[in-house]
């Protein structure tokens, strides 16, 4: 199979991704709790601005402004009709933007979780699921992205259902978790579980990994249990810029482009191959990232201890991988 | 483990076996088993709110610790909220009948334009199992919807719930339209979900960020009772 991201990697050794998208829409006027998604028609000079502000810091792929773009999420806007609309023009502003760039830059389209609880612990089918995919992944197709990019995704489950949705668009992909709860995913999924669950898979992504949850220490963690697993496929470390905080009405992330230049290293070091921030990564994050990975020599992996010494401490003792013993277990109860 | 040991029969324990037996079949999740030790121990003579504090909300207790300490995870609360709803179904006329003693009432909701409810529904399982009255407003609620609610339903909390860097602002929204209002201070505000953080609540005007369900519980329980005691005092 041979697809411009492929291509790409096998020339280069390191990959830079983008950085945030909400937090740089609303810098530009997004109002708390409209959709993002909108813009790619109400505001289409404002999406090729987001776009352009990757392209220039130096990204090598960008995603989409379709992480809500699937009829599960656009419903609450009225828009549940316009999931495969929103998402090919999003991808179509990605093309114009990327193939003007005078060098090779990837359009990933961006499909974020339907929010919903699958089946038999919630109400979403494998069935329904697969088809709000397939419509969302067909528009990006439409618009053309060159990949599939799953994000921020929690359970095994719809993760696996994205990526039968992406077969069915005949589409290369790439798909991550979110790590936020004690080291693992809120559905308990660990680092080790992903990998497990990634090669299993019939057609597997291109490369996988971890964005968004809580802090990049914690998203550092989550890439050292991936190359744990002596996984060959490509890894993809996207870690929000520190934490958020409230300033004068804008949320802004504590984390400073120098701290996150310090992250993409530390992330390369540990195994990452594709590496971008999330919420709170601004252009002038990336611009200090690709500098870091462009001039910083390659180090050995860094330990827990170094990773908590430069970026700060964990959220958690333990993220639920390897045979700590001081990993809280779950108590043994007399039946079940 | 216990597999090839035999059946326990719920109705051959005595009460302190079954209250500790209905904890730990709470904890894994076991629905029939709930509703069976709670009918049980109402033909026994318990007092309804003394079933739902003791085996209930004891067992929902521990279930919330190990949420929050990273032993438990969503799919197992979820079944364990399950398996509480069973009992307490059987228990919330018997409840009204006998007029036991409340908590609080709480609307909660997850603000416009964010469509995540499983944190949210947690917190409004976890706090209906420790006594609380839950009206439980749904996904996308703009600021008058979370208003009209308070007001009708004279609620002590307002609990709010985003998952998104685009939807958490619009806490502030709603925190700031109570303060035009001058009622900002008539209610207890609690706001959650997981990009959020205590110094973000406090940034907002909240009275109190809760990192998971079981600390929004605690929390809650705190400023209510804190609550009560000014109204002694004053």
């Amino acid at each position: 199979m041979t697809n411009a991201l492929s291509r790409l990697l096998e020339t280069r050794d390191w990959l830079l991704a983008d950085g945030a998208t909400g937090t740089n829409l609303f810098n530009m006027g997004l109002s708390s709790g409209d959709a993002p998604e909108l813009w790619n028609v109400e505001e289409p000079e404002k999406i090729r601005t987001l776009y352009r502000g990757a392209v220039n810091a130096g990204s090598d792929l960008f995603l989409t402004n379709s992480f809500g773009g699937n009829a599960s999420r656009l419903k609450l806007h009225g828009a549940e009709k316009r999931a495969r609309e929103l998402s090919r023009i999003s991808a179509e502003l990605g093309r114009e933007v990327a193939d003007a760039a005078g060098r090779p830059v990837i359009v990933a389209g961006s499909v974020g979780p339907t929010g919903e609880i699958m089946a038999p612990m919630g109400s979403l089918t494998h069935a329904a699921a697969v088809e709000i995919f397939h419509e969302q992944a067909e528009g990006l197709k439409e618009g053309g992205a060159d990949v599939l990019w799953l994000e921020t995704i929690s359970a095994i489950e719809e993760y696996k259902a994205a990526a039968e949705a992406f077969a069915l668009a005949d589409m290369p992909w790439c798909g991550t978790m979110s790590f936020d709860t004690a080291g693992r995913t809120m559905m308990g999924v660990t680092s080790a579980d992903m990998v497990t669950m990634v090669e299993k898979l019939p057609n597997p992504p291109l490369a996988f990994g971890a964005n968004c949850g809580v802090g990049a220490s914690d998203l550092l963690r989550t890439v050292l249990g991936f190359a744990a697993q002596g996984t060959e496929r490509p890894i993809i470390a996207k870690g929000n810029a520190g934490i958020p905080k409230y300033h004068d009405g804008h949320i802004h992330y504590d984390g400073t482009p120098e701290l996150m230049a310090e992250y993409a290293c530390l992330a390369r070091d540990a195994g990452a191959t594709i590496i971008g921030g999330c919420c709170g990564t601004m252009p002038e994050h990336l611009e200090k990232m690709k500098e870091a990975l462009e001039t910083r020599p390659r180090g050995p992996r860094p330990t827990l201890e170094e990773i908590a010494e430069k970026m700060g401490g964990f959220s958690s003792a333990s993220d639920g991988t390897g045979d700590d013993g001081a990993a809280p277990r779950r108590r043994s109860r007399r039946r079940g | 483990m216990s597999e090839n040991e035999d059946d326990i029969i719920l109705s051959e324990l005595d009460d302190e076996e079954l209250v500790q037996q209905m904890m730990d079949d709470l904890y894994d999740g076991l629905k029939e088993e709930i509703e069976e030790g709670v009918n049980i121990l109402l033909e026994r003579g318990w007092e309804p709110y003394r079933v739902l504090t003791e085996p209930l909300v004891g067992g929902m207790t521990i279930v919330g610790h190990d949420f929050r300490d990273g032993i438990l995870f969503v799919p197992e609360v979820l079944l364990a909220a399950g398996a509480m709803k069973g009992g307490m179904a059987i228990l919330k006329p018997l409840l009204v009948e006998t007029g036991a003693p409340k908590q609080g009432k709480m609307v909660i909701g997850t603000v416009k334009g964010d469509i995540h409810d499983i944190g949210k529904n947690l917190v409004a399982m976890m706090m209906e199992g420790a006594g609380f009255e839950i009206v439980d407003l749904g996904i996308n609620n703009p600021v008058e919807e979370y208003l009209d609610a308070i007001r009708r339903e004279e609620a002590d909390i307002l609990g709010m719930s985003a998952l998104l860097t685009t939807t958490m602002p619009y806490m502030k929204v709603v925190i700031d339209t109570m303060k035009e209002q001058g009622i900002r201070d008539d209610y207890i505000v609690l706001v959650g979900g997981a990009p959020l953080n205590e110094e973000f609540g406090r940034a907002i005007g909240a009275d109190a960020y809760c990192r998971d369900a079981a600390v929004a519980v605690e929390t809650a329980k705190t400023f209510i009772a804190r609550k009560h005691n000014q109204g002694v005092a004053s």
